[in-house]
């Protein structure tokens, strides 16, 4: 447990259904911004050694700066109703590795109701695809409709499943009001350079003062009731 | 003694890390050992005999460490109470917490498994940092920041104005839910049966929870010590998987 | 009965063990065997074929003192034996180890309707090594166990490392958590330089270092006696057996 400090890491989620992308969106961030930024990364996902070789190998991070979090069978439930196997994965990466400016929480393959707590991320990113089939977005659910930043994956493959972006695009604005939603392929687009940029921006802006004091694990003292961390979809 | 308040710390669903661990379950399945109902029956009466026998008896110590002697809870009254609700937090005052670190050690003492104890440990910081936010008069005691589970659990329990015994319950109920819950998720049981055996439990918790409470004030070497080897070996054999869905 | 042995071992200042004090009464008769040159000392409980027996209070106490190195062994395994009408017997152990202690006696059987608790208290100073097997069998052949409890307390330096309760029988737990119907169980507890530091574990035993010691403790489950022992000795007691002469332990009196 470390002392407060504001400067702590921006924490960012990223969660999405089993297959939609998102270790893969991983390593492209990381790949991304490792050079710019000191990043680690927690995964919640069924975590073997050929998952820790694909972020090698994609030359992104060192192994000591991921940290696998096992489940126990309820991956929504690590990320959402009770985050300290996570706050636990986070803390010791700070411990072990010094400051650091953005560690990516990557969420085990869940369905479209997985948020994650306020008290473990600052913000959150969801990531669909089009295989899924275009109604994803109307379909909704708290991960659609809240995330900071809807990721619709993959849309080279809209032409072969029959996926109309349009559609996709207009429900997702239905949706999330003005939550920004973009579309990505890291076959066309390895860098996922919207979502790079996202990122980019919310390191830049910091953590919010309150919101280091409520996603801090530590000190039994003062806190406004208000600020008690609650995600959305908690129950 | 407040009964909500102690429904409140043995809530399974307390934000305290222990969904993710199986107490020995996911081993024990993987072996053969554990495989349906009446064989998750011996699990948790071998397991609640041993571990969980030790866990009530260290978590009743540390509580009884904290809040004082015997003699105020005989009195019934609420002792040294900052605030004015029933279960509220507790002051902590001129109580000697080197007791809590011997008790720490002796956990560590009885508990060989090098995964076993990290495992502890790991779950008793959760719970430390649950315990903290919920009730901010928490103290902070010569264990440190990472105590083991029992320990932990009589920390918390004192500071939400709960007695050695109460401490003890959640202690030994917790290790027999846990256990429970994760072999219906890793075996597919009917949930109503499983929690039928931890019903047909809870008489031995309390057996055990009001033993503990006798027992707190003895020497820590004098105090319950019963090992289960297959749970040391199987917590060893887990640590060792590549692929696993729970903690330990 | 009541009965009391005692051994005492020390240096005898030309890099050897001598026995200063090697007393029993029956049945507990303690023997010195082995070779006299040998660097260090060796005993032999021979005592009492069938013992203890329920009622018996019986107590060994064992010193060895700094440099000191001394092998503690029975010639057979102790059959704890039940008595008419039905009494619990006691077994308690103390010793106290500047040096070098190797405690490794033949299995306790627990033949049907015994009640017996075997009690070992052990003090290490820094420094000093041990090597201390505990091995339960729940019956002769094809005989239902008896109640027996193996209860063991080292601590070393005045601090608790290790503190244990092993049981079989009819009141103790049997099943997958704690022994798995297995009719032998036991550990070895290593303390010293020649302590295992990593963990590894089979499908019925495992070795594993201890938090708070330079020790490992290796509790193995097996269906016979010579199972539990190849399990629990493996290279371990080969390699102090090998090296009798293994760096004692260097504390001072204390």
């Amino acid at each position: 447990m470390r002392p407060e400090h504001p400067a702590r890491a921006v924490r960012i989620g990223i969660g999405g259904p089993v297959g939609s992308g998102k270790t893969a969106l991983v390593a492209a961030l990381c790949r991304a911004l490792a050079g710019e930024l000191r990043v680690a990364v927690v995964t919640n996902d069924i975590y073997t050694t050929e998952d820790a070789d694909f972020l090698r190998r994609a030359g992104v991070l060192p192994d000591d700066r991921i940290r696998a979090v096992e489940t126990g069978c309820c991956p929504h439930t690590a990320i959402r109703d009770d985050i300290s196997a996570n706050l636990d994965a986070v803390e010791e990466l700070e411990e072990d590795l010094g400051e650091l400016d953005l560690i990516l929480v990557e969420s085990g393959g869940d369905n479209l109701t997985a948020t994650f707590s306020k008290g473990l991320v600052d913000h959150q990113i969801f990531v669909v695809d089009v295989a899924g089939g275009d109604k994803v977005p109307r379909k909704g659910g708290p991960g659609v409709t809240t995330a900071d930043l809807l990721v619709v994956n993959k849309t080279d493959l809209a032409p072969l499943v029959g996926a109309d972006l349009g559609v996709m695009a207009r429900d997702a604005a239905a949706r999330r009001g003005n939550l920004p939603t973009v579309f990505l392929t890291l076959v066309g687009d390895p860098g996922a350079e919207p979502v790079t940029a996202w990122v980019r921006d919310r390191v830049a802006h910091g953590v919010d003062p309150a919101a280091a004091d409520h996603a801090e694990s530590a000190p039994p003292h003062t806190h406004s009731a208000n600020a008690e961390p609650h995600g959305a979809g908690a129950g | 003694m407040s009964l909500s308040t102690l429904l409140v710390l043995a809530d399974g669903r307390l934000p305290a890390g222990a969904h993710a661990h199986s107490g020995g379950v996911e081993a024990a399945v993987a072996a053969g050992r554990v495989h349906d109902l009446a064989t998750l029956r011996s699990f948790l009466v071998g397991r609640t005999a041993t571990a969980g026998e030790v866990a009530a008896a260290f978590a009743a110590a540390t509580c009884r460490a904290l809040t004082g002697p015997q003699l105020q809870d005989a009195l019934g009254g609420s002792p040294d109470r900052r605030g004015d609700e029933p279960g509220g937090p507790r002051a902590f005052a001129g109580v000697d917490s080197d007791r809590v670190r011997e008790l720490d050690d002796g956990i560590d003492a009885r508990t060989a498994s090098p995964a076993l104890r990290a495992a502890s440990r790991a779950q008793g910081r959760a719970l430390l940092r649950a315990a903290a936010r919920i009730w901010p008069t928490t103290p902070s005691t010569t264990a440190g920041k990472q105590p083991h589970h029992p320990v932990a659990v009589g920390i918390a329990a004192a500071a939400a104005g709960l007695r050695p015994r109460e401490a003890a319950l959640v202690a030994v109920y917790g290790g027999i839910t846990g256990s429970a819950s994760a072999a219906v998720r890793l075996l597919g049981l009917d949930p109503y049966a499983v929690h039928a055996l931890v019903a047909e439990l809870a008489p031995e918790c309390d057996r055990l929870a009001a033993r503990a409470a006798d027992r707190a004030d003895l020497p820590v070497d004098d105090l319950p010590a019963g090992s289960a080897i297959l749970l040391d070996i199987g917590a060893e054999q887990h640590a060792t998987w590549e692929v696993r869905l729970f903690a330990s | 009965m009541r009965a009391e042995a005692r051994v005492v071992a020390e240096a005898d200042g030309r890099g050897g063990t001598r026995l200063s004090t090697v007393y029993g009464e029956p049945p507990l008769l303690p023997r010195r065997t082995g070779h006299r040159h040998a660097g260090h000392a060796e005993v032999h409980l021979v005592g009492g074929a069938a013992g203890p027996l329920g009622g018996d209070e019986l107590r060994i106490h064992v010193e060895v003192g700094p440099d000191a190195h001394l092998v503690v062994r029975t010639v057979a395994a102790s059959l704890a034996q039940p008595s008419h009408p039905p009494r619990h017997s006691t077994l308690t152990i103390t010793a106290t180890v500047h040096g070098t202690l190797a405690w490794l006696p033949e299995p306790t059987v627990a033949v049907t309707g015994c009640d017996h608790t075997t009690r070992s208290i052990v003090d290490l100073c820094d420094g000093a090594e041990l090597l201390w097997r505990e091995e339960l069998i729940a019956g002769r052949h094809d005989e239902p166990s008896g109640d027996l409890r193996a209860a063991t307390t080292v601590r070393c330096g005045g601090r608790t490392i290790l503190r244990h309760d092993l049981a079989i029988g009819p009141s103790a737990d049997a099943g997958p958590a704690t022994v798995g119907g297995a009719r032998a169980v036991g550990t070895l507890l290593v303390v010293g330089p020649h302590a295992p530091t990593r963990p590894t574990a089979t499908s019925t035993g495992a070795t594993m270092p201890l938090a708070n010691a330079p020790a490992a403790l290796i509790s193995a489950t097996a269906s016979d006696a010579a199972g539990l022992r190849r399990a629990l000795d493996g290279d371990t007691v080969n390699t102090w057996a090998a090296d009798p002469s293994a760096k004692p332990g260097n504390c001072r009196k204390n």
